[in-house]
């Protein structure tokens, strides 16, 4: 019963962090998200961040900031010129000890 | 014969699995134990039939346990899930809980912690957990049987009740219903507001012995009334569906929707596309609803590369005008509108409480 815990595994694809500039494209232009996060991933983000201004407000319900939101996951994006800044944020369980 | 719990144990490591499953075959309600090597045969199994409770690991190749979560909570909501895991990572364990998972369980590593293991689990057999609907706490009763328990018994307490981001009190002193509070309604109109909620979850907290009494109706009448209000509910429930786009009557869902401060419209997108939209105050709705489904197809896809566990909720904010869009699988998207003044969080947090009331 003492060996029940091994270690030879994968690891858990960790969720992405961080502040990323995009421009009117969805390229990204700036980014403090850590190397080892797929460049793809970031972009295929701006991309639909973009998208998504574009989106609303073809539809008459125009946008300056997007808030998306995950069950473990936050997207927060504002609108820049024509391009985005956004902000990434894994959910973290806040845990309030009662003394 | 009663039937036997069904577990579904998902792990990649064939060993841990023959371990476990001759371990829990042995627990006291004798469960059927399956077992499964991989993310993506586990969700077939969980298709071609119905599990109790499904324990997963969290580290394997291809379909991580994250990911296998994330799509096993939004098909299976009345699954229950344990996570068993080696990873001790706090941001893993708030992805689980945030992905809905019932309980988050380190690989035990003494007798001691198997023995906790294997209690937890019978404990969790030992209740009803197929059933459906009911406040969590006490399965298979009924807001009703839990008010009538607290009086018949002439506690003291205060139930405090929750369903998504709505929450509720409800005082009972001596076995009298003295006074509630729930969102913007207080007294009578807040039990009534409390009782129309079909599930959710409950605590009993201690009783507060100053709290002024402004319920004096009897805890029997208070109860009749809101049968009867759910009853009244549930005929225009029933009544033939509005055509399209049309805008709330007096006696639409809508009504109590747009009841909360600070909402300008609501737009409800079933998820069939032929079946018609419902409005209140809102203008191209059409225009709207496809531009609501084809938003939240593509944040879905989004999260699901990114494995962010499921959509929750999306909020813009404009200069003209704030909106929330929220979806459930069943009943289709929410779409709100706020007024502009609004400040973000309570934009947020109010959009939580339309979606939480049209859910229920």
């Amino acid at each position: 019963m003492g060996i029940l815990i091994k270690n030879s595994k994968a690891e858990v694809k960790r969720l992405p962090t961080g502040t990323f500039t995009v421009d009117s494209q969805g390229q990204v232009i700036s980014s403090t998200v850590p190397q080892g996060v797929s460049p793809t991933l970031i972009n295929e983000i701006g991309r639909q961040v973009v998208a998504s201004f574009g989106a609303a407000r073809e539809a008459g319900m125009g946008i300056s900031e997007l808030a998306v939101q995950y069950a473990a996951f936050r997207i927060v994006a504002r609108e820049m010129r024509g391009g985005a800044i956004i902000f990434l944020s894994p959910k973290v369980l806040q845990l309030v000890s009662r003394s | 014969m009663e039937a036997r719990h069904k577990l579904l144990l998902l792990d990649d490591d064939e060993q841990m699995l023959e371990m476990y499953q001759v371990l829990l075959r042995e627990l006291p309600s004798h469960p059927e134990v399956t077992v499964s090597n991989s993310g993506a045969r586990a969700i077939a199994l969980l298709e071609s039939e119905p599990f109790t409770l499904l324990i997963t690991d969290l580290r394997m190749p291809k379909m991580d346990g994250l990911q296998v979560l994330a799509i096993v909570r939004r098909k299976y909501p009345n699954l229950r899930i344990i996570v068993l895991t080696g990873v001790l990572d706090e941001e893993y364990r708030s992805r689980a809980y945030a992905l809905g998972v019932d309980l988050f369980w380190h690989k035990p590593a003494s007798n001691e912690e198997f023995t906790l293991f294997k209690d937890c689990i019978e404990s969790f057999l030992g209740r009803d957990v197929a059933g459906e609907g009911g406040f969590r706490g006490m399965q298979s009763k009924s807001l009703v049987d839990l008010i009538q328990l607290e009086c018949l018994s002439q506690s003291s307490s205060v139930l405090r009740i929750t369903q998504g981001a709505l929450e509720g009190k409800i005082w009972i002193k001596d076995g009298e219903v003295i006074d509630a509070a729930a969102a913007d309604f207080k007294g009578e109109d807040a039990f009534k507001e409390i009782m129309s909620w079909k599930s959710g979850n409950f605590e009993i907290l201690p009783t507060e012995p100053d709290r002024a009494r402004t319920i004096t109706n009897s805890y029997q009448g208070l109860l009749l009334d809101s049968v009867q209000a759910m009853d009244e509910w549930q005929g225009q429930q029933n009544a033939p569906a509005p055509t399209e786009g049309s805008p709330a009557s007096a006696n639409s869902g809508l009504m109590p929707l747009a009841k909360f401060d600070g909402v300008e419209f609501i737009l409800t997108v079933p998820q069939d596309e032929k079946a018609p939209c419902e409005s209140w105050a809102k203008d191209n709705v059409q225009q709207t609803a496809a531009w609501a489904r084809e938003f939240q197809k593509r944040l879905r896809e989004l999260g699901e590369k990114i494995g962010a566990g499921g959509l929750t909720q999306v909020c813009g904010f404009g200069m003209q005008r704030h909106w929330g869009l929220a979806g459930d699988d069943k009943k289709g998207l929410l779409c709100a509108g706020f007024r502009c003044a609004m400040p973000k969080e309570k934009v947020d947090q109010t959009m939580k409480q339309v979606f939480a009331k049209w859910v229920s």
